[in-house]
């Protein structure tokens, strides 16, 4: 059998990489993929540990997370599209009027 | 190895190349296509791992809706190739050095101070991870929660159409 | 507390003693404290009642001793008690003390009463009423120190007595203390008084000192009875200690050379000069040696210096007494002389005759000194009725005076018809104190010649010569004031006082008469009266090989030839002050001259009238350089140096150096610069550490990330 650690490796890759476009893209909707991916990585490792333990909780827990992501990637694109309106670029680095 | 790894292995490269080819390609619609990708690869993984419930909820809920969801607002706004500028240049060193360190340190924590059951020995009981087992948890030891998620989509259909009100 | 030595067997009233000295302070605080709403006469009756009271105290004192004759002592409170020395407020009741408190309070309620008529006078004609009580105070103040002095059972309670009188002094002279030369003369009269007493005061306290060290005590009874051993303990201390004294004694009985301030205190009212100046104050000087007794006949020296001051003094007081014009100064200058006649007898050990002449000398000196009172206040009463009557205004601005001295002897004359009661006293006065037979002078006078004829004659021939001049100023006083025709138009207005002035004069003439049944020769009661308390043993005396004489002789020969003496002078006196002197008047304005001796020996009659310039000399050699000196320390050293120097430029100007100093370099340049250097600081960092607002969303990520990492990698580690 696949060991349950080499699951939680995967999922830290997964993980980092997702990270890592969340801190290098400039694209806004790049950048929530990126977070898409990272959520994902996280409900493997839920799903893995179920497996691992024997409880469904894991189960329910990536089912709720599936459903806040939904939520969630609602409301951002509504952003998204509210800020490409006012700003014509869906560059992040043009939204930087908090720079002190 | 078994044919169990050789299979593990196999999806997790296709899992890994896929992410990787999300977060550097230049175009947008090619990033959404392979996070789908990686979305069913994921749902392979649920799905060897006994949870088929979840796996099917992947690629409805994941690749079916929210990735759609994701192309339309792609197309909607047009897929711009950025021009590249050079306002923050220490971004991604920094970056890189920190997922390094993350890994590491993830790789530290399961290998040299955990000890995990090395392999999963026992036999699922039947049906885990199915409806029968999800629903009956969740509507009895969870039901708070699920009630409270309904009201988070509701917040969110609310919320989507408010934001995208054009005044 | 009240020793009660019921022993013999006539009455004793020995406990009263200390209400001879609370009787006073009893009369002085009532008129203190209540004086402001009594009437004058109130107040004159409680004070002469509170000086009367203290002579029936004396009185009866005198009754006691005479059932028990050695004397007590009644000890009041305990004064100082520190390691061996224990002093204390003790009444000595013995035949000394007793005969000079019956001396000074009878003449002191005499004069009280006569006070009573003067302040009034003075207050009438010069306003101010609020001094009648101060006047009454004062003298009241007066006797009770007095009483102190002569009843101290020890050398410091006679010290608080002698500096007590010499207070009041001070007060009495300095009586009228906005009158005077430029306003100011009385006050310094009474300031050079109490200065030149001072610097006897400072004789006094050294012997005081040396007796404390010699004997360890102050007590009399205890000082005199270790004469000898302290002599052999330390050899000549008690010379010191008797030197020491006649310091004190030439200040306070004014005798060379710290007579000076004796004829200054003349600006005082009359009856202070008759009580202090006459009586009793300068008396304090003979009663202290004639006290110390045991110390001085131990040593034959300081007798006879004590003896040869007091006859120069006599000599020398009674020359410049005969170039005298105010009518005062002529009087202090004879007490001055009979002083010095007490003062050398006490010295040459004729203890005894000195205080006889004490007593008498103060019967008929109080008398002459009222009697001068009385004189000029018929004289500024007569000024009064010139100055209100437009007639006699006109003669007198006819004649050419505006306003005349008073006191003033040129300014007299024919004042014996015009007051008579004050003529007969005064002529009564005037022949005791010149010695003629059988007045109380003549007695106590030749007293003393006698004994100085036997002892010292260096000194009996001075004294001879001086009384031959006391009866020449004598006479020629009487012949300027009472005879003759007036001089001035005030003096021709003259007007006798009221009774209350001149019954106390009469008595006091009574008195000066009949003084010499005191110490007859052959009875002598007095002698034996003291006898009782300056006891001193024979082999003392012999040893030391100094003199004590206390039964004075009586020598035929000196008598007839000092009264033939004083006829003399006074013959002389009317030859040239009635005779010539009428005839002189005669002559125009410009050639009289004031007095006729001038005539005679102009430079000399100069010298005499100018006091020999002792004044002038004093002056120059002490005051002056004095004066610089005080000037120097409190202009050059205390003002310019001390205060415009150091105070202001060197602790002032220092003190603003270092207030510059932290001001400047400190506050704004250490401590501003912390504080703005903080606040510059905060904005550099401030500003450094707003860069990491980026505004960028993407460095905000990695900031969480790496926040992410460091917890993760802490957690682990842990």
């Amino acid at each position: 059998m696949v060991p349950v650690s080499y699951y939680i490796i995967l999922s830290a890759i997964l993980f980092t990489i997702g990270a890592l476009g969340v801190l290098t893209r400039r694209n806004a909707i790049v950048i929530f993929m990126s977070i898409e991916l990272m959520l994902n990585a996280a409900n493997l490792a839920f799903v893995a540990f179920a497996r691992s333990f024997q409880n469904i909780g894991g189960h329910i827990f990536v089912f709720f997370v599936m459903a806040v992501a939904a939520a969630e990637v609602a409301v951002g694109l509504a952003l998204i599209v509210a800020i490409f309106h006012k700003k014509n670029t869906i560059d992040v680095d043009e939204i930087s009027t908090l720079k002190g | 190895m078994t044919a169990d790894l050789i299979f593990f292995f196999l999806l997790a490269i296709i899992a890994v190349v896929a992410a990787v080819g999300m977060v550097r390609s230049r175009n947008t619609v090619y990033s959404a296509l392979y996070l789908v990708l990686n979305m069913a690869t994921l749902a392979l993984f649920y799905l060897i791992l006994g949870a088929p419930f979840i796996a099917m909820a992947q690629i409805t809920i994941y690749a079916g809706a929210i990735m759609v969801l994701f192309l339309f607002v792609i197309m909607l706004l047009g897929t711009e190739q950025l021009a590249p500028t050079d306002n923050l240049p220490w971004q991604r060193p920094v970056a890189l050095i920190l997922a390094a360190a993350l890994v590491v340190e993830a790789v530290y924590v399961f290998f040299f101070r955990r000890t995990l059951p090395e392999a999963v020995v026992q036999a699922l009981p039947d049906g885990f991870g199915g409806p029968v087992n999800i629903g009956e948890v969740l509507f009895n030891q969870y039901l708070l929660p699920f009630e409270v998620t309904s009201v988070i989509l509701l917040v969110a259909m609310i919320g989507a159409i408010v934001l995208s009100r054009r005044t | 507390m009240f020793l009660n030595q019921a022993v013999s067997a006539g009455p004793q009233f020995f406990s009263l003693v200390p209400l001879i000295v609370f009787f006073p302070l009893a009369g002085l605080l009532i008129n203190l404290i209540f004086g402001g709403r009594m009437s004058e006469k109130a107040i004159g009756a409680v004070a002469s009642t509170a000086s009367g009271l203290a002579f029936v105290v004396a009185v009866l004192q005198a009754v006691s001793l005479a059932s028990q004759p050695e004397g007590t002592t009644v000890p009041l409170v305990d004064w100082i008690t520190i390691g061996e020395l224990n002093l204390r407020w003790a009444f000595l009741v013995d035949t000394l003390s007793v005969t000079m408190m019956l001396v000074v309070s009878g003449v002191g309620t005499l004069i009280h009463i006569y006070s009573i008529g003067y302040m009034h006078e003075d207050v009438r004609h010069q306003g101010d009423p609020g001094r009648f009580r101060r006047f009454f105070v004062y003298l009241n103040l007066f006797i009770a120190m007095m009483m102190i002095l002569v009843s101290g059972d020890n050398y410091l309670m006679l010290f608080v007595g002698w500096e007590g009188v010499g207070l009041c002094s001070y007060l009495l002279i300095g009586f009228w203390y906005d009158k005077g030369k430029d306003g100011i003369g009385n006050a310094l009269a009474a300031k050079k008084a109490f200065i030149v007493n001072r610097v006897g005061d400072f004789g006094f306290l050294l012997a005081a000192f040396s007796i404390f060290w010699a004997f360890g005590s102050f007590q009399f009874n205890e000082v005199f009875a270790d004469v000898p051993a302290a002599e052999a303990a330390m050899p000549g201390i008690v010379l010191a200690i008797t030197l020491f004294l006649l310091i004190g004694v030439t200040g306070k009985s004014a005798q060379i050379p710290l007579y000076v301030w004796l004829p200054d205190a003349m600006a005082g009212p009359t009856p202070v000069s008759a009580l202090i100046h006459a009586a009793t104050m300068v008396t304090a000087g003979v009663y202290l040696i004639t006290r110390s007794a045991p110390l001085y006949v131990t040593v034959p020296e300081a007798q006879n210096i004590v003896a040869l001051v007091g006859g120069v003094t006599a000599l020398f007081a009674a020359t410049i007494a005969v170039a005298q014009f105010d009518i005062k100064k002529v009087l202090a200058y004879s007490t001055i002389s009979q002083l010095g006649f007490m003062v050398a007898a006490v010295g040459m050990g004729a203890y005894a005759a000195g205080m006889f002449h004490l007593i008498t000398h103060a019967f008929f000196k109080a008398l002459l000194f009222l009697s001068a009172g009385s004189v000029i206040q018929g004289m500024e009463v007569g000024e009064h009725h010139v100055s209100h009557d437009p007639r006699l205004k006109k003669q007198l601005k006819l004649v050419g005076g505006q306003h005349i001295d008073p006191q003033d002897m040129r300014n007299m004359g024919g004042l014996r018809t015009r007051m008579k009661t004050t003529f007969w006293v005064y002529l009564i006065g005037a022949l005791a104190l010149a010695g003629i037979f059988p007045l109380s002078g003549f007695w106590s006078k030749d007293e003393i010649l006698a004994e100085a004829l036997h002892l010292q004659p260096a000194v009996y021939w001075m004294l001879v010569i001086a009384a031959f001049f006391t009866a020449f100023y004598m006479g020629r006083q009487i012949f300027l004031v009472f005879f003759g025709e007036p001089r001035t138009l005030p003096a021709e207005h003259a007007v006798e006082n009221p009774p209350v002035m001149t019954i106390p004069l009469i008595i006091l003439a009574v008195l000066s008469v009949a003084g010499g049944v005191l110490n007859l020769p052959g009875i002598h009661s007095l002698s034996d009266w003291l006898a009782n308390t300056i006891r001193i043993s024979e082999e003392a005396v012999s040893l030391a090989g100094g003199h004590a004489v206390l039964v004075g002789e009586f020598n035929p020969t000196i008598a007839v030839t000092a009264t033939i003496l004083a006829l003399a002078a006074i013959s002389l006196a009317y030859l040239i002050y009635y005779r010539r002197y009428q005839e002189q008047l005669k002559l125009p304005a410009a050639r009289r001259p004031d007095d006729p001796l001038r005539a005679f020996a102009g430079p000399v009659f100069s010298v005499l009238e100018n006091k020999y310039w002792i004044d002038e000399v004093y002056a120059a050699l002490f005051v002056k350089p004095y004066n610089a000196l005080a000037g120097f320390l409190a202009d050059a050293v205390d003002w310019r140096f001390w205060h415009d120097w150091f105070h202001d430029t060197v602790i002032a100007g220092g003190f603003r150096l270092l207030s510059r100093l932290l001001a400047l370099r400190i506050d704004l340049g250490v401590i501003d610069a912390v504080s703005a250097g903080i606040a510059r600081f905060l904005q550099w960092a401030a500003g450094g550490l707003r860069q990491i607002q980026t505004g960028f969303v993407r460095n905000y990520a990695l900031s969480v990330f790496l926040g992410v990492v460091i917890i993760i990698g802490y957690l682990i580690l842990r």
